[in-house]
């Protein structure tokens, strides 16, 4: 680990630190578990059934294609009202303090400064109206404006080389997709939904959009960004979902 | 006693292949209706696999492995063989029509196993059809963005969804009447497993 994203830590990357470290802990300790006990078969066809999913992953990394673009709509085609969802009710969600909020970078970047929205506001925007998948089966068209991630990522210093974008969001919700998803040029750090501030409901003060990925492969809320290969997951991902999700 | 090999070893390993891999395919994916109905019902927990969301969704897309390769071999075979021409063709529609009046009627002819009715033959080709259609929806609903040009035969996402379900509906029909008819003439049923009718 560099020295800079030591000096960086924010109580959003600590949190994703303490996550990563526990993660390995878990992983050492089922290998431990698994040599020294009998595996029921219940946990074989679990076990068969993960390996299944991991090749998913590397089956849909070799399907998709970064030219290829996700279908735009006109607007008359938006949905309306646009389904709130999350993994709590719309009652309980997260409010953040538009004017004290930083949006903090870790990991393999070269320019690790946080961002005011001001800072993100200032940068140039683009729009697009997608459809959302959602991992349950329904879609819905919505349109989001914003800073397209790639761009974010050259004026950052991100090392593009690297594998995997890692989210850790205000609602303690957390996640991960690889570099390609990542640069594609619909990828977006939406700051706005239907030309107005992101409502807290659709993940104010942004939301990473990425048409090409199921709903909830694209976090709200998001505190903290991080560039790393070492895999991070994410918090639907961990309890099973497959982690590539790509449409 | 000599005994004439009516079901090619290729054939039957494929089938109960199909048979596991189609059980697979629509239990789990009826757990993943339940997660957001199409229409006004779901179904019922007991005869769903996977627990949850997650676990069916698991089941389906490893499933879909098993249910693929296995469909391309037997497909491939068929046509290569000739065992498609052989024991499905000719057909015509109203020689299917008619042999599924006689079925109706209980006077099927199936004397002899080694050679279809045309009601057979139609039910046979259209579970084929029927089941590379599955695999062609699935395709959609899996990857929209990457397979959009597919989607545009098919009515895009949502299309594929709804598509993807009376596909389904129409497979479960297939097998349940193909058991029935098993039940009903229970000679056919060890010639899955070995192939063979005795004479004499």
């Amino acid at each position: 680990m560099d020295k800079s994203f030591q000096l960086h830590r924010s109580p959003a990357v600590a949190n994703l630190e303490r996550r990563l470290f526990l993660r390995r802990g878990l992983s050492l300790g089922a290998l431990a578990m698994l040599a020294g006990c009998d595996i029921t078969d219940q946990e074989g066809v679990q076990r068969v059934l993960m390996a299944m999913s991991r090749w998913n992953d590397e089956a849909q990394q070799w399907l998709f294609n970064p030219n290829r673009l996700a279908p735009e709509f006109p607007e008359s085609r938006i949905t309306k009202p646009f389904p709130f969802n999350a993994f709590y009710t719309e009652d309980e969600v997260v409010e953040v303090d538009g004017d004290s909020y930083k949006l903090e970078l870790a990991g393999m970047i070269r320019e690790k400064k946080p961002w005011t929205l001001t800072d993100l506001n200032a940068l140039p925007q683009v729009a697009q109206v997608t459809r959302h998948i959602c991992v349950e089966g329904w879609s819905a068209i919505g349109k989001w404006s914003g800073v397209r991630f790639s761009d974010f990522l050259a004026r950052i210093g991100a090392d593009t080389s690297a594998k995997y974008v890692g989210f850790q969001c205000a609602d303690d919700y957390y996640g991960s997709i690889d570099m390609a998803t990542a640069l594609h040029p619909q990828t977006l750090i939406a700051l706005n939904y239907a030309d107005q501030t992101l409502p807290p409901k659709y993940g104010y003060p942004l939301k990473i959009r990425i048409p090409t990925k199921l709903g909830f492969k694209n976090p709200k809320h998001v505190a903290a960004i991080f560039v790393t290969n070492e895999y991070p997951g994410g918090y639907w991902e961990d309890k099973g979902y497959n982690w590539f999700s790509g449409s | 006693m000599s005994s004439t090999l009516i079901h090619p070893l290729v054939v039957r390993i494929a089938h109960w292949i199909n048979v596991l891999a189609v059980l697979i395919m629509i239990t789990s994916g009826w757990a993943i209706y339940n997660a957001s109905p199409l229409f006004k019902f779901d179904f019922p927990y007991a005869v769903t696999l996977g627990g949850w969301l997650a676990g069916a969704l698991q089941w389906h897309f490893a499933g879909m492995w098993l249910f693929a390769i296995n469909g391309l071999v037997y497909v491939a075979y068929g046509i290569a063989s000739g065992h498609f021409r052989r024991k499905l063709l000719p057909i015509s529609p109203r020689a299917v029509l008619h042999d599924v009046g006689e079925a109706l009627r209980g006077k099927l002819a199936h004397a002899d196993l080694s050679v279809y009715n045309a009601a057979q033959r139609g039910a046979y080709l259209a579970l084929i059809l029927l089941l590379i259609l599955m695999i062609a929806t699935g395709l959609v609903i899996w990857k929209p963005v990457q397979f959009y040009w597919l989607g545009q035969f098919i009515g895009d996402y949502e299309g594929a969804r709804l598509l993807h379900f009376f596909t389904m509906a129409a497979i479960a029909f297939i097998v349940f009447v193909h058991v029935l008819m098993v039940v009903l003439v229970p000679r056919t049923f060890p010639t899955m497993f070995t192939g063979r009718i005795k004479h004499g």
